[in-house]
């Protein structure tokens, strides 16, 4: 497979960020060999400077970066030290990028097709018309829906996964010896996200393209790379063959990413019969406009100390149940009970001690903790609001509680929301739930923001407090490992409708409805050749997207 | 609608109560104020703005020889609102394409010294009150070079490079303040435009940066841009007025601030009537254009 | 003669931006060889013209002599200078927080801040600082600027008197005071109506939102000037001959209709926190509207709300000069600039004879500008500085 030269050589490559007056080092002496044909695989967690190095192996660095050492060569040209003409005329023919959101990347003034041939007419590869022919044969290779005539529609009019695929297209226009995947399925459904995958990995191949594939989901480099490459913070890692990798991991780092996957906490016994939920919603249905339903007829219990999970892809109506549950959206029909006792379906209507009993952990950390208020404050206000608690004895509930969250309360009390991590604010989200000592909490895909380590820590945390103190949790998610690792039971929703329900031991097995099943089989594993047996099992057609229409129409 | 008596202002010291009566009834200033307004909405709508109080005073003052109508407001106001519509023409035709291709270039080469320059002088220029601008003009145009009148009285049968002598210097004051603004928001539409990802994707598409500017980006400035020339077009009504008055140019802000120190109600009514539609007209046409260049919005899914 | 100059000139601009470039490669001082080399032709053209822009100022200060354009290029440069002064003892005196903050500030802002301070002493220090009262009335009258009794000046008369025999230098430190202090409470007044319905409204939200949004959109209809004008004639009539009564009507007027910005602002504001999540959080624990208000969403509007009230400062300020400039706003005998500049007009047509008498109107005018100016470059850089920060 490798050839005697390589097509992409990197070395010892330094990158520096500049923001306001500081200077960080975004890349630290990285260097890389890519041969042509080879598909690298780039990993790391947020903030590790994948996008940046992608972008670099095309000679180009966004505002505020700069390259301050190391050499970066493309078939013998090197791209640091050239003009501005001649790195011009690589981009776009010879190395071209796929980018992580196709709607934002996409002129929404033009259609889609005038954008495709843009490229290879500007650079002489093709004439106009070659070139839509090409990209209609390209549409129809990416099993892209009507491919006459999707190019002569203009972004807005498609759908993420479409985009995404016409973004693939585009880049291939003009045939280029590498293109660089940034994280392009990471903002898709796991439905969706398949769709793309196969599709990405199938032109690659008949092409006989170099790729570098940057995302931080590690099943899915699994599917997609030859050779994975691990970066921490900017400094390299390990590199080696997928199976390789996969096999025995060398560093720790790597280890405990691999590790992470594996979390799994066994399944409690099922409740005694005829014992009250701590939730219950029967029949409930509820809408924002009147006359379109987002959530149909749905029914399920929660028990004490345990944890349902409700998953579902975007527009399931996962999130709209929690905020009926809520009181924010009153339905037009059913009833939610709490403890037995029928809740008010306007939350403006519940008693303090209703309110207190429901607490909340939302998923952007960002925007859930307020900016102007320090830590000790954020958590302290709801024992001074629920528990009367003030002075001495407030604070020394607040330290209480942050060594709960496993955070040193002399150090963060007094620190604000901007000061600390993602994974600390979703902890200090966990401390403001627990500070009104409820019995049930909504954990609205509280982990889908942060990387895996520190979710992982997140999900052992949460699970540590339900032993301890017997809480309830709905936990709305759509990553089926996430409910694999904490659940009790499980709660698929699809349109708004309840499609399963059951013990979560019982849903991994089959025989399950026909969209749990498209929906387990969608998530990638470790195994590299996971995507080949899916494809050989359900058939090219039968995945994602057109099984979902399938489904649908049957 | 304006309770300070017409009739008590236009006899002062002479007012008696008989008087004050007499001239109340002729003007109909005796009838309700909700019937008097209803009426003047009427006849507004049909073109007909009444009879000026002052005119009426004129003509009654200079007897019944004269042609036995009053001087109708309508007839007041439609050549002053002519003039000002020749001044805010000249004004519009000088300061958008200035504006525009300033505000492009500042965008463009950003952060550079024409940037600053251009940054800090607009900025300068929009803090100055009308008149400030207006005076400096004067001062280096008309009274230390005289390069220009600094009275611009201007009047039926002028010839047109006359009357565009006399009008250059007021639309050069109003020129300032409104290529200043102008130029700001252009710069900052354009700016905001330039950070989007479909430009990047451009980029390292290899395009030239020529074509990324004018394919990629200007068809996307133009709705925020049109929206931006319709807004100072309505702002520009407001700085009429004071221009007007500094140099006593015969259009409606004139005659507005004229009749608002004699309380002229008819006028004055007639006046806010015109200015208000022209605003709410152009910020309707600024809406519209938004919407029309927006291809979202046209073709919905 | 300015023909052909100017054609001249253009031919050199063009000539000069064709051979910068290669020129400059050559020359060996290192730094400008290697910006040479990077510039593109738009470059070597905006350079040109700098050039020759330099050498027509120079041209213009030196050999033509022109009063005018010296004071001018003097007050920038004083002003300039006080400016970096200002901001470089800011960057060594001072807590660490401030010291930062003076280090990322552009020139413009620290001139600006130096300009608020001074215009505040003015205001306040008003009775101390002025040599006589703003209605004093002396027997001279008509005295000229320049305090030179050879030339029809008064040394105890420095700005000289007015028509009915004021003194000029009082009346404008006065009327500092007048319009400056007019214009902040009215700014004041606009901001706490504003910003109280607009955060009301973003809380509230259903018809009372609704309600209120169309009321400010049919006042906002009418440009402000126009409205005001309109108004004040209606409160003219009112206030009949109580001068003072009327300076109240015109306070309200303002800030009523200054208020429908204030509230649009705030409201947006107001609605981008709402939708946050932890406005949500306090919602569901209960609390109640008037926490919700002051301890969740103000804290929050803080940064665009100081900007905003910058910024209507100056519209107000402006409209206030305006009115009274019209004749309608600050009624006599408060001294005030807008007066100031509509009794003095007449006097620029002398500006060829004797300028100083020319400046008296243009100081007054320059001093309302000089304020706005001051303000908006404060304001830009604050606007500058919060956008920053959120990315």
């Amino acid at each position: 497979m490798t050839n005697a030269k390589p097509l992409l050589k990197i070395r010892d490559l330094q990158i520096d960020g500049i923001s306001d007056e500081t200077r960080s080092r975004v890349i630290n002496k990285v260097s890389l060999d890519l041969y042509p044909g080879e598909v690298l695989g780039l990993i790391g967690e947020s903030g590790a400077g994948k996008s940046t190095l992608g972008l670099a192996g095309m000679g180009f660095t966004r505002d505020g970066c700069e390259i301050v050492g190391g050499s970066i060569e493309f078939d013998g040209i090197d791209l640091v030290n050239s003009t501005v003409e001649k790195r011009r005329q690589l981009l776009g023919s010879r190395i071209a990028y796929v980018a992580q959101s196709a709607a934002a990347s996409f002129n929404p003034s033009h259609k889609i097709i005038n954008q495709h041939t843009e490229a290879p007419v500007f650079h002489r590869k093709f004439s106009r018309i070659d070139a839509e022919t090409d990209a209609i044969n390209l549409y129809r290779r990416l099993r892209l829906p009507q491919p006459e005539m999707i190019g002569f529609r203009y972004p807005h009019q498609l759908s993420g996964g479409q985009l995404q695929r016409a973004m693939t297209a585009m880049a291939m226009s003009c045939r280029p010896d590498l293109i660089i995947f940034d994280e392009p399925t990471t903002a898709l459904d796991v439905t969706t996200q398949i769709e793309v995958l196969s599709a990405i990995r199938d032109i690659v191949k008949q092409f006989s393209t170099a790729a570098i594939y940057i995302t931080h989901d590690l099943a899915v480099v699994a599917q997609m790379a030859d050779r994975i490459k691990v970066l921490l913070r900017g400094d390299e890692v390990e590199e080696n063959t997928t199976r390789a990798m996969l096999k025995s991991p060398r560093e720790s780092y790597t280890k405990s990413l691999w590790a992470v996957r594996s979390f799994e906490r066994k399944q409690k016994p099922p409740a005694k019969t005829g014992a009250i939920p701590v939730i219950s919603l029967k029949n409930v249905t509820a809408a924002y406009a009147m006359n379109d339903p987002v959530v149909r007829d749905v029914s399920f219990d929660i028990h004490a100390g345990r944890t349902v999970a409700v998953v579902g892809e975007s527009g399931s109506g996962k999130s709209t149940a929690a905020r009926c549950i809520t009181g924010l959206l009153p339905p037009l029909t059913g009833s939610i009970s709490f403890d037995g006792t029928a809740l008010q379906p306007d939350y403006r209507q519940r008693s303090n001690e209703q309110l207190r009993q429901m607490q909340m952990i939302y998923q952007m950390a960002d925007t859930a903790l307020n900016p102007r208020k320090k830590i000790g404050e954020i958590i302290g206000r709801p024992v001074e609001f629920y528990l009367g608690l003030t002075g001495r004895e407030k604070r020394r509930r607040v330290e209480e509680l942050l060594a709960q969250i496993e955070l040193e309360p002399t150090e963060f009390i007094d620190r604000y929301p901007a000061e600390i991590s993602g994974g600390q604010k979703q902890r200090i989200g966990i401390a403001r739930a627990l500070a009104a000592e409820p019995k049930f909490i909504i954990c609205d895909e509280v982990t889908s923001a942060l990387d895996q380590l520190v979710a992982e820590g997140i999900l052992r945390l949460l699970t540590d407090l339900q032993d301890k103190m017997q809480l309830s949790f709905m936990l709305i998610t759509h990553d089926l490992s996430t409910v694999r690792a904490i659940a009790d039971e499980v709660v698929v929703m699809k349109d708004g409708v309840v499609v399963e329900s059951g013990p979560k031991n019982d849903m991994f097995k089959p025989p399950h409805h026909a969209y749990t099943d498209l929906l387990l089989s969608s998530v990638p594993n470790m195994d590299p050749d996971w995507l080949d047996n899916l494809l050989a099992s359900r058939g090219v057609d039968n995945i994602g997207d057109a099984a979902i229409e399938k489904m649908n129409e049957s | 609608m304006l309770p300070g008596d017409f009739a008590q202002a236009l006899l002062g010291q002479a007012a008696t109560p008989e008087a004050v009566a007499a001239i109340r009834a002729d003007l109909g200033l005796d009838r309700p104020i909700a019937t008097r307004y209803f009426d003047w909405l009427l006849r507004a709508a049909r073109g007909d703005f009444g009879t000026s109080f002052a005119q009426a005073n004129f003509s009654a003052y200079v007897g019944e020889n004269s042609s036995s109508n009053y001087g109708s407001v309508a007839t007041q106001l439609a050549p002053r609102f002519a003039n000002t519509v020749f001044l805010a023409s000249v004004t519009a035709v000088i300061a958008i394409p200035i504006s525009l291709i300033i505000g492009i270039l500042a965008a463009l080469y950003r952060y550079s010294v024409f940037d600053r320059v251009a940054n800090v002088s607009t900025l300068t220029s929009i803090s100055s009150p009308e008149f400030f601008v207006a005076y400096i003009l004067i001062l280096v145009l008309a009274v230390l070079n005289p390069l220009l009148p600094s009275l611009s009285n201007i009047f039926d049968g002028m010839s047109f490079g006359e009357r565009l002598e006399k009008t250059l210097l007021p639309a050069l004051t109003l020129t300032l303040v409104v290529t200043a603004h102008m130029m700001r928001m252009t710069r900052a539409a354009i700016i905001n435009l330039l950070a989007s990802p479909y430009i990047e994707m451009a980029r390292l598409k290899g395009l030239s940066p020529f074509r990324v500017i004018v394919v990629h980006a200007l068809p996307n400035a133009l709705a925020p841009i049109i929206n931006v020339v319709a807004l100072n077009l309505a702002y520009l009504i407001t700085g009429v007025v004071v221009v007007e008055v500094v140099f006593v140019y015969p259009g409606i802000g004139q005659l507005f601030v004229d009749s608002v120190k004699i309380r002229d109600i008819p006028v004055v009514q007639a006046c806010c009537m015109v200015f208000a539609s022209a605003y709410i007209l152009l910020n309707l046409l600024a809406d519209i254009m938004a919407i029309l260049s927006n291809p979202r919005l046209r073709m919905p899914k | 003669m300015t023909g052909t100059s100017g054609l001249i000139w253009l031919v050199f601009i063009i000539a000069m931006s064709l051979l910068l470039r290669p020129i400059g490669r050559r020359v060996p001082i290192a730094p400008f060889q290697h910006a040479c080399t990077g510039m593109s032709l738009g470059g070597a053209f905006g350079y040109s013209i700098a050039i020759a822009t330099i050498y027509l100022m120079c041209w213009l200060y030196f050999v033509k002599e022109l009063i005018f354009f010296q004071w001018f290029v003097q007050g920038v440069i004083g002003l300039g200078i006080a400016g970096y002064l200002f901001r470089l003892a800011g960057q060594h005196f001072g807590t660490d927080g401030s010291r930062k903050m003076f280090r990322q500030m552009p020139v413009t802002a620290a001139l600006g801040i130096i300009i608020i301070i001074g215009y505040a002493i003015m205001s306040i220090f008003a009775d101390w600082l002025a040599p006589y009262g703003q209605a004093e009335i002396f027997a001279k009258v008509n005295v000229l600027p320049g305090g030179n009794p050879d030339l029809g000046g008064d040394p105890a008369h420095l700005l000289g008197t007015d028509q009915i025999g004021r003194d000029l230098l009082s009346r404008l430190i006065y009327g500092g005071q007048n319009t400056v202090g007019i214009a902040f409470i009215t700014t004041c007044l606009a901001f706490l109506i504003g910003t109280f319905f607009g955060f009301l409204a973003a809380a509230l939200g259903g018809w009372f939102d609704q309600a209120l949004s169309r009321i400010v959109d049919m006042l906002m209809s009418i440009p402000q000037l126009i409205f005001a004008l309109l108004l004040m004639t209606i409160a003219s009539a009112w206030a009949g001959s109580e001068k003072w009564l009327l300076t109240i009507y015109m306070i309200l007027i303002i800030a009523v209709l200054d208020a429908t910005r204030v509230f649009r602002l705030s409201r947006a504001v107001g609605m981008n926190i709402v939708v946050m999540d932890f406005f949500e959080a306090a919602k569901l624990r209960g609390e109640k509207m008037p926490y919700l208000i002051f301890n969740e969403i103000l804290p929050n509007a803080f940064a665009p709300l100081l900007a905003e009230f910058g910024l209507r400062f100056c519209f107000v300020f402006l409209t206030i000069a305006s009115l009274s400039f019209l004749g309608v706003g600050i009624q006599p005998p408060l001294a005030d600039w807008g007066t100031m500049v509509k009794d003095l007009a007449q006097f620029i047509n002398f500006a060829v004879f004797s300028p100083l008498t020319a400046a008296l109107p243009l100081m007054a005018a320059s001093a309302i500008a000089l304020l706005t100016v001051a303000v908006n470059f404060v304001v830009d850089w604050m606007l500058h500085r919060t956008s920053g920060l959120r990315e």
